[in-house]
């Protein structure tokens, strides 16, 4: 059966960790240990994506005798289960590829090698668990293995502080996930998935178990306010490792959410999605803004991760309004949108890491200030990073802008909508998603434009090489399938076809057969897009051009300096820079939403000091959400500090005035 | 077979017409400004210059920078030829809609502000920061625009909009107005015009479009301002087939009523040229920093567009 065959690779990839702990000093351990990840996720994604494509209806469920005595461990893989271990295994399989290359050398092999295979064993275990126990055991499990992977470079600065905010935001998830699956069980403890499904918990219970889902998945996938912790701890890990926290993890945590949510709490409420929504656009905004004012190219991407989860929970918001309002189709299309994004934005964000890694690895440095010109050194990876950007910017005829595509459709279908609420809430959802899909067009000009155009900005920046073949191969599998994705969509709306009805009880019309491979999610007089006609329209057009010009027009080039309207400037001082191209942006929307200021200092004539220029920004959220709670632990803990410091003989009056409450309480209680 | 040859006629219509365009809303804003002004075939001579001369490309420009200007071109003409002009029911017409349309421009764009960064001056550079501030609230208006009127229509398809539009159902609407009052400030910023940036100038700390390709020469920039002609037609295109629909050829209809339709096309250029020349000469170019407001109007419109029919349909 195909769940055996997932959890033996499953458990070569949890011995593989053990056996990297054995085998730490041994020079040839980080090859074995990526090859055989590589392998093993390979074969899983094999596994899954076969049950995907032939074999979704039916669900495999297998029970073993470990965890809790009473309860066991369950295992189940079902559609929704086996789409998010397609791109589970996808990411993984990538990343693996990565590390097999120049990727994977670390300083301190020991802190790394162990922990990716466990790492990648607790996402599926996650992903295929089928109780609550199974369920939060491995959800743990997948947290803590990343927290050790971001800890990895723990020396460098900062990273000790991710590292610690990281750990305090995945133990308040796992508590809320914890809750939510007690109120989910109820008194009885029935905390197999198929008891919960079974009972239909009561109105405001139900309201508890979405509002801490929101919060525990939320957080781990990095909704706005609780994304605080995902732009420190992402970055601060290898960049493959980081990869896979942004490409895949925040993809686990999604699936946490649908599964809750959409598969084990029944009937849905129509302002659930109203809230979904909510917290899905902010997050697109919000997470886009703060990428556009990021110099760091691993922490923009990881700000883009915010905004591509706030475009995913926005298509899960539409689908769960839709399904609450009886309205099948919709329900299906939005739903289908928001998953298609899943597997998009895990494929391109897996590609934009490794090659922020490869810039990383060539030149040492992550600050797009000290980069640029690497296209002429790294002309590969500048390629696949390019592809890259174009797929996240949601540019046709990529991935990423069908999915988007799909989701406008959704959103236009909004107006059968009955309440109130949504009618209004929905047109402005869609312009923050329009907003969000300009905007990070705006950031990926600048991130690829900074870090790979124009002229080096460092001596590291000039001196660059090309990355190994192992890191190439890695990004170009990405590369294919972002085109794939974005001219075949109607094969991968197919393949979620299954998933999709699960979740809403509906499903698309199949696509595949459609005429030239048009995608039309509803009918064809209202919508229809197709991306390989227009690729080929565009390939044709552009290479008629070019032939045409060529041939009977000039073809000479001549090579010189630049001209820059006659005033060329040899310094690479002089060019734009990543803060200079944002700051058009940064005062259209930095005022309101960053509180941005920007401090001139002027010497005065004769003072030969250099001129200066600070920028200023806030970060509200942080302002507004966690600055208050932090200055409540502070006094408190302030407070309590005294208790530290007793004399035994106040230790006694305290244990034993505690008691006489506790009993007094007790007696007053009865 | 009908319909391939409609489409065939206007991708070469489209490119055909682009330049004369251009050359014609030049010489109608020098006679407003009382000057002889170029003739209105000048756009061809100066792109049959262009085209003959050697490139002379900076030293460090990279293969970005000589392959980018064909992109430009390609889909700014693939999304040109998509949007009908004189008959609707064109072959290739299911394969992008007006959401579609807008994106294809957005990876035009995307693909000049890199471009303009290549060559890594600092004119490259404040050109295309600059053009994507604009776009970054140009975009989404537009998308606001597109979403009222596919709420209208029941359909994102544009022929079917266009058809839609034709009809007798749809009335003098709020939405409408604040619509296409969006959509004309959304293609005066997208196609560089005044009051966002002045096409006609160079040497100036101001300029915006001609910032970015200013380290274009040759058969590459000849190229690019072939593409820039296409976009200005597509946008009135865009608005005359979206609000002045009267006139197209329906898909099925017999040769004449193509010709036809080809003539009123052709007409409603001229006027749709002439006004944009008379605003053009009557207002002032924008400080940079005032054009936020112009497009936040623009796109507030667009939401209000909206936001207005989602409340009426449901009723």
């Amino acid at each position: 059966m195909a769940i055996e065959g997932l959890l033996w690779c499953i458990a070569a990839l949890l011995g593989t960790a053990v056996a990297a702990v054995a085998g730490v000093r041994w020079t040839k351990t980080a090859k074995l240990v990526y090859a055989v990840s590589a392998l093993a996720s390979t074969l899983a994604l094999g596994t899954a994506g076969w049950i995907l494509v032939t074999d979704a209806g039916s669900a495999q469920a297998l029970h073993l005798p470990i965890g809790l005595p009473w309860l066991g461990a369950h295992f189940r893989l079902d559609a929704l289960a086996a789409a998010f271990l397609t791109v589970v295994n996808l990411g993984g399989a990538t990343a693996s590829l990565y590390g097999c290359g120049d990727g994977g050398h670390e300083r301190e092999p020991g802190r790394v090698l162990p922990f990716f295979p466990a790492f990648l064993a607790g996402m599926n275990l996650v992903v295929l668990a089928d109780d609550a126990f199974t369920f939060l055991f491995t959800w743990e499990f997948m947290s803590l293995t990343s927290w050790a992977l971001v800890m990895a470079h723990h020396r460098q600065r900062g990273n000790a502080q991710a590292g610690y905010i990281y750990l305090l935001m995945a133990s308040l998830g796992t508590l809320s996930l914890l809750l939510g699956f007690g109120l989910l069980a109820g008194p009885e403890g029935g905390y197999a998935f198929d008891a919960i499904r079974s009972a239909r918990p009561a109105s405001n219970i139900a309201a508890a178990v979405l509002a801490l889902t929101l919060l525990g998945a939320g957080s781990k996938a990095g909704l706005v306010p609780l994304h605080v912790w995902l732009p420190l701890a992402h970055p601060a890990a290898p960049s493959h490792v980081s990869a896979l926290m942004s490409g895949v993890m925040t993809k686990v945590a999604v699936y946490g959410f649908v599964r809750i949510v959409f598969d084990l709490m029944g009937p849905s409420v129509w302002w659930w999605g109203a809230v979904v929504l909510l917290f899905g656009g902010a997050s697109a905004v919000l997470g886009v803004l703060h990428a556009l004012m990021e110099h760091d190219l691993k922490r923009l991407l990881a700000y883009h991760t915010v905004e591509n989860i706030g475009i995913i929970f926005i298509g899960l918001g539409l689908g769960l309004a839709f399904r609450a309002n009886d309205m099948p189709g919709p329900a299906a299309l939005a739903t289908t949108a928001a998953l298609f994004h899943v597997f998009n934005h895990s494929v391109f964000k897996s590609l934009l890491f490794f090659g922020s890694g490869a810039v990383l690895s060539a030149t040492g440095h992550r600050d797009m200030e000290h980069l640029g010109g690497l296209i002429h050194s790294m002309p590969l990876t500048a390629f696949a990073f390019l592809i890259g950007s174009a797929a996240i910017s949601a540019l046709p005829p990529f991935n990423g802008f069908v999915s988007e595509w799909l989701t406008f459709q959704a959103i236009l279908l909004s107006p059968q909508l009955p309440q109130w609420v949504l009618k209004f809430l929905v047109p402005a959802i869609g312009a923050a998603l329009a907003l969000s899909a300009a905007l990070a067009a705006a950031c990926f000009v600048k991130a690829f434009g900074i870090t790979f155009l124009g002229r080096p900005r460092s001596s590291a920046a000039q001196n660059a090489g090309e990355v190994d073949a192992f890191s190439l191969s890695a990004m170009f599998a990405l590369v294919v399938l972002c085109l794939a994705a974005g001219i075949l969509p109607g094969y991968f709306i197919d393949a979620l076809a299954p998933v999709v009805q699960l979740a809403v009880g509906e499903h698309l019309p199949q696509q595949g057969t459609l005429q030239w491979l048009t995608i039309v999610p509803i009918s064809e007089g209202r919508s229809s897009y197709n991306g390989l006609l227009l690729f080929v329209l565009i390939a044709v057009a552009a290479s008629l051009a070019s032939y045409v010009i060529h041939r009977w027009a000039a073809h000479g080039i001549r090579r010189s300096a630049p001209w820059d309207c006659g005033f060329p400037d040899a310094s690479p001082a002089t060019q734009y820079t990543a803060g200079s191209f944002a700051q058009p942006i940064r005062r259209v929307f930095g005022t309101l939403v960053f509180h941005a200021r920007e401090e001139i200092h002027m010497p005065a004539p004769g003072d030969l000091r250099p001129a200066q220029m600070q920028v200023h920004l806030r970060d509200r959220v942080l302002d507004a959400f966690y600055a208050p709670v932090a200055w409540v632990v502070g006094v408190t803990a302030t407070g309590l500090n005294r208790l530290q410091f007793l004399t035994l003989r106040g230790y006694l009056t305290l244990v034993s005035g505690a008691l006489v409450a506790l009993l007094s309480i007790l007696a007053l209680w009865q | 077979m009908l319909d391939a040859l409609v489409q065939l006629g206007q991708l070469l219509l489209v490119l055909l017409l682009a330049p004369l365009l251009t050359g014609y809303v030049r010489k109608v804003k020098s006679r407003l400004l009382r000057r002889e002004g170029p003739q209105i075939v000048q756009p061809y001579r100066d792109l049959l210059k262009l085209l003959r001369k050697e490139v002379v490309l900076a030293e460090n420009a990279s293969w970005l920078f000589r392959v980018a200007p064909y992109v430009i071109f390609a889909t700014t003409w693939v999304a040109a030829a998509l949007v009908p002009t004189f008959a609707t029911g064109l072959a290739f017409s299911p394969a992008v809609d007006l959401i579609a349309i807008v994106a294809l421009l957005g990876s035009a764009r995307f693909m000049l502000a890199l471009a303009g960064l290549d060559v890594g001056t600092s004119f490259g550079g404040i050109g295309s920061s600059r053009e994507m501030m604009i776009a970054s609230l140009a975009e989404p208006a537009m998308l606001m625009v597109a979403f009222t009127l596919s709420l209208l229509a029941g359909s994102t398809q544009l022929s079917t909009v266009s058809t839609y539009m034709q009809g007798s159902d749809v009335g003098l609407r709020v939405s409408l107005a604040l619509s296409l009052v969006g959509l004309i400030m959304v293609a005066i910023a997208e196609n560089a015009r005044i009051p966002i940036d002045n096409p006609a100038t160079h040497l100036e700390l101001t300029m915006v479009h001609e910032a970015m390709i200013l380290e274009y020469s040759g058969r590459h920039l000849a190229v690019i301002e072939a593409a820039a002609s296409l976009k200005l037609l597509l946008y009135l295109s865009l608005i005359l087939c979206l609000f002045v629909p009267w006139g197209v050829a329906i898909a099925g209809q017999d040769m004449s009523s193509y010709a036809l339709a080809l003539v009123i096309y052709v007409i409603k250029l001229v006027v749709g040229g002439f006004l944009l020349a008379v605003f053009e000469t009557a207002v002032a170019k924008m400080r940079v920093f005032r054009v936020s407001d112009f497009l936040g109007v623009s796109l507030m419109l667009g939401l209000l567009a909206a936001l207005l029919l989602f409340v009426s349909r449901g009723v």
